[in-house]
């Protein structure tokens, strides 16, 4: 096909990607926003297929229609709850991609028109795989994390900052070692780089706390796209380099986002969380302090309250996912603003496991999105609600953020349901958040502790009010 | 332990301490109750309702107040007129008393009192903190007033409170102004504005400027900024004779204008503040009322005459000084409700025994004899706002600190990074094929491209956001398809395997992006 059909073809494509991204920008252009994103999907494929296939055309359909189908089954069977987990392993297999597609170049290349030519080329590969080959098991080992195949607690090896940066300089070491003997002789220093990522990807992630899990999942949706960009230098392939940066950067920026949500700091999140010293000693002078009184309240009452309030603010946490309980609360939201109440929503960035989790679940619970809104939207609007009802939160709902400068979780911003008249918290038990934080907020004396399973709580609310 | 509810004996009063449905509920927290026959008839709750709830009915007075472990009444005791006999000397040791003692003007009762050894416990001295609301009978008595206050202004006056076009012609809405905004004004703006009245507010503390706009009142503001009229425990203070002079001006020139006045101005200890002068009443419109809430401390208005309605120049003058009697079925109720959480406070067992804790701040306040000793004053509270300050404080200069070393080294810090990038690039450059560095351009502005694009992207839409851009980076299958076509076997079969599975991530990035935003909806 003609060069000029497929540049032109590319740049198409990339236009749509972009306005796919654009469309992302409000609720009501967001579908057609995915819509252009398939668009120029299809359009990069096709004219690829239609310019660069001449041969094999069996193995490019065994590839596709099965990729297809099971990619399908996928997206139709999952859970809403599920989201965080699928959306890591569709990262890996981004990686795992990287990673073939590398090895494949470097095996197939033909000559190069100068040294220098070929030692980019060949330094662009090593990257793009090893890029590729981080994701993947860090996407993996975030995926088991967050389904709970493994323990969601980090694990810290002795010395695991050592043991990063000798990966890193062995690796920098390899490259420039197969940059030098070319692809062709290189082979094996490119299969120990991969190797080696594969390690540094899995102890990278694994060192991770679940409640980070926002930040690792955009981090590693950051790295897919920096995998697809390094592939597109290796290629020499404009719209690989363009998608791959829009890719990188917009994981980038969502990393930001939840560091910043969280007040952390980017790299204190990616090298192993919050110190695991200072948090049991904190908490532990925290713990003393906070010998309050706890004030039990039973479904019934709780009802109640909710029924004679005017405004309500309900503030989903991780739990309310963990529960399943999204449906039965927006019953519950129906049926109080059927009976006049001001139901609202209030979502903290990092709620959930993944950004923008708790939208996700509200809005297949066909919660109508212009009620709920974000933390910095209704933060002071605390003061006119009549009861906040908290289910399934804790740090996020966690004043000790703003009043213990000396709190692991000091600065970090949180919803503050205290300033309101009442606040209901469905909570299990006494346990604390992920961040090993005890929460004042439980002992405040306008917090009303719904203990049980939150399913069975927001059950039980319902029951009451109807 | 036995609890007693005498009849009230004075004049005009209505209420009752107990009312049968919180008689139950304090019976479960482990009480007796004794009550004087038909102390609760005159606010409409019966002995026989009272008998229901479990309540033992006497009609031997003196018995009752000799025989009971705790006395709970309304107002402080006096004197009986008829018997003779009724009052402070009928208790004695480890007697309690719960009632209004108002212990500022009674101190010679308090002394009696701690001389026969009997604790008293002042409901008008529960400390006006967040957590002793449930108990503050002031507040719920005051409440009452507010709304009895509209509903007496609405009887004596002529008009309709609403504005109203009939086929009989048009009616203007009433014009009320209340003066003082505490829990009464509040009560009165509220019960004014939803008869439809057009409601004014006047308070020397500006911070319930808020709690009036909420309401929907006008708050009038007076063009005097340097003063607070804010005193201890949320009441106002005295103001000074600057400040006086311009209230007392806006005050006049209201009067033309408004057809009810309420005032709700009391400074605790000290003769109600006089606001409206015999000129202003003599300037308002003929049929005008005024009710005067202060009226037992002395009267906001000069011419108010205490539990009295006159009518001086054309202006009704209602000067009736307990307007919580006169609604004493509901205010009995409130009144009990009060007394039935105090309870609680001081019986946290529910065993019936109750329990002077002096290390309570609430019972610490209200408890003004104990043990034959007086403890009015209470000390200072402990402002509960107070050692949150003291954290924030502490934080502040944290805070800035973070930010002033945030901020130093990214005055130098930004350009830093842009040289060495600019450097790095500019080295490449000179080595670099041109392809390369065409290819680089295509990626720098990519960059910023993306950032522009997704820092628009909403909050609620992350998730979609990061299945979309997963299932656009699987474009590396392009890559893929370039190889598939390949001699080498390995190579294709390489290729055909990162096919299949940046299909899968096509498919399932896109599809599961659509069935989420379908779900979004308004």
């Amino acid at each position: 096909m003609n060069f000029g059909i497929m540049t032109a073809s590319y740049i198409g494509a990339s236009a749509l990607f972009i306005m796919a991204l654009a469309g992302l920008s409000h609720q009501e252009s967001a579908r057609r926003g995915n819509i252009y994103g398939m668009l120029g999907m299809a359009l990069a494929v096709v004219i690829t297929i239609a310019g660069a296939v001449t041969d094999n055309y069996e193995l490019l359909l065994l590839g596709i229609v099965p990729g297809s189908l099971i990619g399908w089954l996928l997206a139709k069977r999952v859970e809403m709850t599920q989201m965080p987990e699928l959306v890591a392993i569709l990262h890996s297999l981004v990686g795992l991609a990287a990673v073939f597609v590398g090895f494949a170049n470097a095996l197939g290349h033909g000559q190069y028109d100068s040294l220098v030519a070929q030692r980019i080329h060949d330094v662009e590969t090593a990257i793009g795989v090893f890029i590729g080959a981080v994701t993947f098991t860090g996407s993996l080992v975030a995926y088991l994390k967050l389904s709970g195949k493994v323990s969601g607690k980090p694990l810290r090896l002795p010395a695991r900052h050592l043991l990063n940066l000798l990966i890193c300089i062995a690796v920098v070491y390899l490259v420039v070692q197969f940059a030098q003997v070319g692809a062709a002789e290189g082979m094996n220093y490119l299969a120990i780089i991969t190797l080696l990522a594969f390690v540094f990807g899995a102890h990278l992630v694994i060192a991770i706390g679940g409640a980070d899990m926002p930040v690792v999942v955009s981090m590693l949706n950051s790295y897919s796209g920096w995998a697809a960009a390094a592939m597109g230098f290796m290629l020499g392939n404009d719209l690989l380099i363009v998608i791959g940066a829009l890719v990188g950067s917009s994981g980038a920026i969502l990393s930001y986002i939840m560091c910043r949500a969280m007040n952390r700091k980017f790299l204190n999140v990616i090298l192993g969380g919050i110190g695991g010293s200072k948090v049991n000693k904190a908490s532990g002078t925290i713990g003393a302090e906070q010998q309050g009184t706890i004030i039990e309240i039973q479904a019934e009452e709780a009802a109640q309250a909710l029924a004679d309030a005017k405004e309500v603010m309900i503030l989903p946490g991780y739990g309310m996912a963990v529960a399943q309980a999204q449906h039965i609360v927006y019953e519950i939201t129906k049926k109080l603003r059927d009976k006049g109440v001001n139901v609202r929503f209030g979502i903290h960035p990092v709620a959930g496991r993944m950004p923008g989790h708790m939208n996700v679940l509200l809005a297949e619970a066909k919660v109508p999105y212009d009620i709920v809104y974000e933390m910095d939207e209704i933060n002071d609007d605390f003061k006119n609600i009549d009861v906040s009802i908290v289910i399934g939160a804790n740090d996020i709902v966690n004043p000790a953020a703003n009043e213990e400068p000396d709190s692991p979780i000091a600065g970090m911003p949180v919803l503050e349901p205290w300033h309101g008249k009442q606040t209901i918290v469905l909570k299990r038990g006494m346990s604390r958040g992920y961040a090993g934080v005890e929460n004042p907020l439980f002992f405040k004396e306008n917090t009303r502790m719904l203990f049980g399973d939150a399913k069975e709580s927001v059950e039980a609310l319902l029951k009451h009010l109807s | 332990m036995k609890i007693g509810i005498p009849k009230e004996i004075e004049d005009g009063e209505l209420r009752v301490a107990m009312t049968p449905s919180i008689a139950s509920k304090v019976k479960q927290l482990g009480f007796d109750i004794v009550m004087e026959g038909g102390a609760g008839t005159a606010a409409s709750y019966s002995d026989e309702a009272y008998e229901e709830a479990g309540v033992e009915i006497t009609q031997d007075t003196k018995k009752l107040w000799h025989e009971v472990d705790v006395l709970i009444k309304v107002r402080p005791p006096v004197e009986h007129p008829e018997l003779g006999f009724y009052g402070v000397e009928l208790l004695g040791k480890s007697q309690t008393l719960i009632s209004l003692i108002h212990p500022a003007q009674n101190m010679n009762k308090l002394q009696q009192l701690s001389e026969r050894g009997t604790n008293v416990v002042a409901l008008d001295a529960v400390p006006r903190i967040s957590r002793a609301q449930k108990m503050d009978v002031l507040s719920s008595m005051a409440n009452i007033a507010g709304y009895r206050a509209v509903v007496e202004a609405a009887q004596h006056f002529g008009r309709f409170f609403t504005g109203q076009i009939t086929a009989a012609g048009k009616v203007p809405p009433a014009k009320v102004l209340v003066i003082g905004a505490g829990v009464a004004g509040l009560a009165a703006i509220g019960a004014a504005k939803s008869m439809g009245a057009i409601v004014r507010a006047f308070d020397t503390r500006p911070e319930v400027k808020e709690q009036v706009e909420s309401m929907n009142a006008e708050f009038l503001l007076l063009d005097f900024n340097d003063e607070d009229g804010s005193g201890e425990g949320g009441y106002a203070k005295t103001m000074s004779a600057e400040f006086i002079a311009a209230e007392m001006a806006l005050f006049a020139e209201q009067a033309k204008d408004v057809d009810i006045i309420i005032t709700t101005a009391l400074i605790p200890g000290k003769t109600a503040p006089e606001l409206i002068t015999e000129d202003m009443v003599r300037s308002m419109k003929p049929g005008s009322v005024i009710v005067d809430l202060a009226a037992e401390t002395g009267g906001n208005c000069r011419l108010t005459q205490a539990n009295e309605v006159i009518d001086v120049h054309g202006v009704s003058i209602i000067g009736y000084t307990n307007l919580p009697s006169r609604m004493a079925a509901q205010s009995s109720q409130l009144f009990a409700t009060n007394i039935y959480h105090l309870l609680t406070e001081l019986c946290p067992n529910k065993d019936g025994q109750i329990d002077l804790n002096m290390e309570d701040e609430v019972i610490r306040g209200a408890t003004v004899v104990k043990d034959g000793s007086i403890t009015w004053p209470p000390p200072a509270p402990r402002l509960s706002a107070a050692p949150k300050s003291d954290v924030s404080e502490q934080l502040k200069p944290e805070k800035a600190d973070i930010k002033a070393k945030e901020k130093k080294p990214s005055a130098f810090g930004f350009l830093l990074p842009v040289l060495i990038t600019g450097a790095l690039l500019l080295g490449l450059g000179t080595i670099a094929p041109a392809e390369f560095m065409a290819h680089m351009t295509v990626f720098v502005l990519s960059c910023f491209v993306g950032y522009m694009v997704v820092w628009g992207v909403s909050h609620s839409l992350h998730t979609p956001l990061m299945s979309v851009t997963n299932a656009i980076s699987s474009i590396i299958v392009i890559g893929a398809i370039t190889q598939v076509s390949s001699d080498s076997p390995i190579v294709s079969i390489l290729a055909a395997m990162a096919i299949f599975i940046t299909s899968i991530n096509i498919v399932g990035g896109f599809a599961v992006t659509h069935r989420m935003l379908k779900m979004f909806r308004k």
